[in-house]
């Protein structure tokens, strides 16, 4: 029974990782320059499926492909950012939403065309699969990967955000748009590189998902419901709230399939209405 | 019977106090002027009083019914208005109807939905007669988002005036209006009935001397002095605020 | 008489509210596919259901402002509460109709003392958690609505014991437009009325409306209430005319598909759900036969268009057109 207890919360720990790096961009732009941007998923996906075109199509090594899957990722959002999200920076809520819901049938529609409906494979190097024995509890490699990965991102993130002068930037832009302008700070030129930081992530986590739930060409639907519950309860803005939130969501949908199976989604769902009730600008949310 | 009082005001938003120990008394019918440098939390000092913030300490009173638990729309129902230093209007509304849903609201009426509209003869009228009143008649066909500037300002004032105050708040009412115009908007808020107790804030001394019966002078979230235009011309205090003595953020 | 006894005022606003002669002919035209079409009066009768449906959400989203990615709640629920009082013996339309709408009206009061409380992110977020928690829900209680092979054993009986429902969908689209008519009289009357004009203020400036005495969430309250009232009329239309009710009505799916129509058509202006349907599920019907994923690519691409260009829809878009020929004139 402990033991399970253990798995549960060490994949559970794993998945809400992988959901923190998906989700921690899109947290800070919208906290930045409150641009809904539901196309995020849709980032994430391109990472994956360029993972997917290079390890299996063109033989590369998975680890190699990861930092393309960020750099493609990372591109193509300065490009829709550029072209057509800077045009909407001022309109509705709804406005956003739907442009960037347009996006996302789009590129689901593009994926499904080049490569089809089915689950996309990946072939992860031999040094990453299986299991290892510690403290007497099998735990798989590519988890602790993807957990030491993910551990190794956020340290880099805060310390980027406390220490550098970008990281302050982006501080006073998230607290106080107008006020950071007032100080001279390039608000848009912070804004677009956090942008492509983020989305690249998002095409990190994208590639990284494959492994452990799989890649198709709904992706950027499928995880764009769980990503918005991470930014939503996390809190707009806020990288501990991401952290604490997608751990939260990753341990308790584990658990939920685990111990409740009939459930279904239904406790995640209800946990997230609950939560945002209680405290609708997220855990982490200040305004 | 003071038309509305504070006692004890307390806001701080972290270290930052916003408000501390504002005792306020506003008699009926009386024009007061709310002056100070920018950040001495004025306009603050007007959310809290109307509701949008909520105080750290302290209570509000409209003439004798204490309103600090009061929702804001419930302090409108009272008699408490204010106008905002913004146009926050409604811009594809036209000033007719937006004049008309004030004064619906006030009747009670907002809430029906099986009656058409022109049927409610009566809020139609009295809104046109407040807009004919403010010399907004010519245009309030027309959206609000295609009146000048001015005549925005106006309706701010004309939206207040549907709710039939027995306190106004007027927050900074010239803001942005050239000098020429903001005498003619001032008449208006001079021959605003007796009935009506006026605070505004306002940074046009001019316009301070010539309408205030009294004046409260706010620094840094506390009130520094009140008194008569004579008083406050003379106080030195006041001078060093505004010319000098500290130049507040 | 009645016309001179009104003030100038009066008369502006009187003539805001004024039947038009393009209604007029609108409405005349609804019952063209009978006599044009009579081979697609089963689609006739979708796309009255849809049109009702985005009417629902017109009130909430285009009048009041409130963005809901959770609307096919109240659909759904009215859909599964008519078919199961059909699957429980009584299968009489026009009450089991009414009874439908009342308890999604039921659950939209319930649900709207929580929407009424939040704007923005949180509230799109708690829309689409209601709607997501509903669909989780029904597919999860099985054994009431039969999961995912869809609810069985829904038999209507004659309406007005004369009219059966046939393969035809003649009674179906006659039902159905009778139906959305009269809702579409009262959503015109409210609309109209001093409550229409506050939901507008509302969603021009939730600020300014406690400013002005207002009780903007009782408002909201009221409005979301009558929304899911009609989406419920509207699920419940469905599950009659086609005497079977799936999980696809509480869905996401149809969620956005009805926010998408809407803005396709124009979003405030009443008849925008009507055309956007149309639009939509003639379009759709006539697409069928393609791989779906086309059909996301259009409709994705379409969206964007519309934001980009034509942000008040297929409607407000003509409305500029005609201003622009107007001026021109």
């Amino acid at each position: 029974m402990i033991a399970s207890v253990f798995g549960v919360l060490f994949d559970g720990f794993a998945y809400g990782m992988l959901l923190f790096i998906l989700s921690v961009g899109l947290s800070v732009t919208l906290g930045m320059m409150n641009f809904v941007n539901l196309a995020h998923c849709s980032f994430a996906m391109l990472g994956g499926f360029v993972t997917v075109t290079l390890t299996d199509q063109l033989g590369w090594p998975f680890l190699a492909s990861l930092p393309l899957a960020f750099l493609a990722a990372a591109l193509v959002s300065v490009a829709f950012e550029r072209g057509l999200y800077r045009r909407l920076y001022g309109a509705s809520d709804l406005d956003q939403c739907l442009l960037t819901i347009g996006i996302v049938f789009v590129s689901v529609a593009v994926a499904a065309y080049i490569y089809g409906t089915i689950q996309q494979p990946v072939t992860l190097p031999s040094y990453l699969r299986g299991t290892v024995s510690i403290f007497g509890h099998s735990l798989g490699v590519y988890r602790l990967f993807l957990i030491g990965a993910s551990v190794a991102i956020t340290a880099t993130l805060i310390a980027a955000l406390e220490y550098t002068r970008f990281g302050a930037q982006v501080r006073a832009a998230v607290d106080n748009q107008r006020m950071a302008r007032g100080l001279g700070i390039d608000v848009d030129r912070v804004f677009a590189v956090t942008f492509a930081l983020g989305s690249g992530l998002a095409g990190l986590g994208g590639a990284l998902a494959i492994e452990i739930v799989g890649l198709d060409h709904a992706f950027a639907f499928t995880y764009l419901i769980y990503v918005l519950i991470v930014v939503a309860v996390g809190g707009l803005g806020s990288i501990t709230g991401s952290f604490v939130a997608a751990s939260l969501l990753g341990i308790s949908d584990m658990a939920g399939k685990y111990y409740f199976p009939e459930l279904g989604a239904f406790l995640i769902y209800f946990v997230m209405v609950a939560l945002l009730m209680w405290r609708p600008l997220g855990l982490f949310g200040r305004r | 019977m003071p038309a509305l009082a504070t006692r004890g005001l307390d806001k701080r938003f972290g270290s930052l106090v916003v408000a501390k120990d504002i005792e306020l008394t506003l008699p009926p019918g009386e024009r007061y002027a709310l002056i100070g440098p920018n950040g001495a939390g004025k306009t603050t000092l007007i959310n809290l009083i109307t509701g949008m913030l909520k105080p750290d300490k302290g209570r509000i009173f409209l003439g004798e019914n204490e309103i600090t638990a009061l929702e804001p729309d419930a302090r409108v129902k009272c008699g408490l208005v204010r106008t905002f230093q913004i146009n926050t209007l409604f811009p594809h509304l036209s000033a007719l109807e937006a004049v008309t849903l004030a004064v619906c609201e006030r009747q009670g009426y907002a809430g029906s939905w099986w009656r058409e509209l022109p049927a409610y003869g009566d809020a139609v009228e009295e809104a046109y007669a407040i807009l004919v009143s403010l010399r907004l008649a010519g245009s309030c066909y027309r959206p609000t988002r295609e009146l000048a500037y001015g005549q925005q300002r106006l309706l701010e004032i004309a939206l207040a005036l549907a709710t039939k105050p027995k306190v106004l708040l007027l927050d900074e009412p010239a803001a942005g209006v050239p000098q020429g115009e903001s005498a003619e908007l001032f008449s208006v808020i001079s021959d605003l009935s007796r009935d009506i107790a006026v605070l505004f804030i306002e940074h046009d001394m001019n316009v301070v001397f010539r309408f205030a019966h009294r004046i409260i002078v706010m620094v840094g979230g506390r009130i520094l002095v009140e008194g008569t235009p004579q008083d406050i011309a003379a106080d030195h205090r006041v001078r060093d605020v505004y010319l000098g003595g500290g130049r507040h953020g | 008489m009645t016309s001179s006894a009104l003030t100038e005022p009066q008369r502006y606003l009187e003539a805001q509210i004024r039947w038009r002669p393009v209604e007029i002919a609108f409405w005349l035209a609804t019952l063209l596919p009978f006599v044009l079409a009579p081979n697609y009066l089963v689609l006739a009768s979708q796309i009255a259901i849809t049109a009702l449906f985005a009417l629902s959400l017109d009130l909430i989203l285009g009048y009041a402002g409130i963005v809901s990615l959770g609307h096919a709640a109240y659909f759904g629920f009215g859909s599964y509460t008519a078919g199961l009082i059909a699957k429980w013996g009584w299968g009489e339309p026009v009450t089991g109709l009414l009874m439908a709408a009342a308890a999604a009206g039921v659950l939209g009061y319930v649900s709207s003392f929580i929407i009424a409380r939040f704007r923005h992110l949180a509230l799109i977020m708690i829309t689409l958690g209601f709607g997501l928690l509903l669909a989780e829900a029904a597919n999860s209680a099985s054994w009431l609505t039969g999961g995912a092979d869809g609810l069985q054993g829904v038999r209507m009986w004659k309406l007005f014991d004369v009219f059966a429902f046939d393969l035809y969908g003649t009674t179906a689209y006659s039902y159905s437009l009778a139906v959305l008519f009269l809702a579409f009289l009262v959503a015109r009357r409210l609309i109209g009325s001093p409550f229409g004009l506050a939901l507008r203020g509302i969603r021009e400036n939730a600020v300014r409306m406690p400013a002005i005495g207002a009780p903007a969430r009782a408002h909201i309250r009221k409005a979301y209430t009558i929304a899911a009232v009609m989406a419920g009329l509207a699920g419940a239309l469905l599950a009659q005319t086609t005497e079977t009710v799936s999980l696809e009505t509480l869905s996401f799916a149809r969620s956005a598909d009805v926010l998408v129509i809407l803005i396709l058509g124009g979003a405030g202006r009443l008849y925008g759900g009507l055309v956007g349907a149309i639009i939509y599920m003639v379009a759709r019907d006539q697409f069928s036969g393609i791989n779906p994923q086309y059909w996301y690519f259009w409709i994705g691409t379409l969206l964007i268009l519309v934001v980009l260009f034509l942000p008040n829809g297929v409607l407000g878009g003509m409305a500029r057109l005609m201003r622009f020929a107007r001026s021109r004139a």
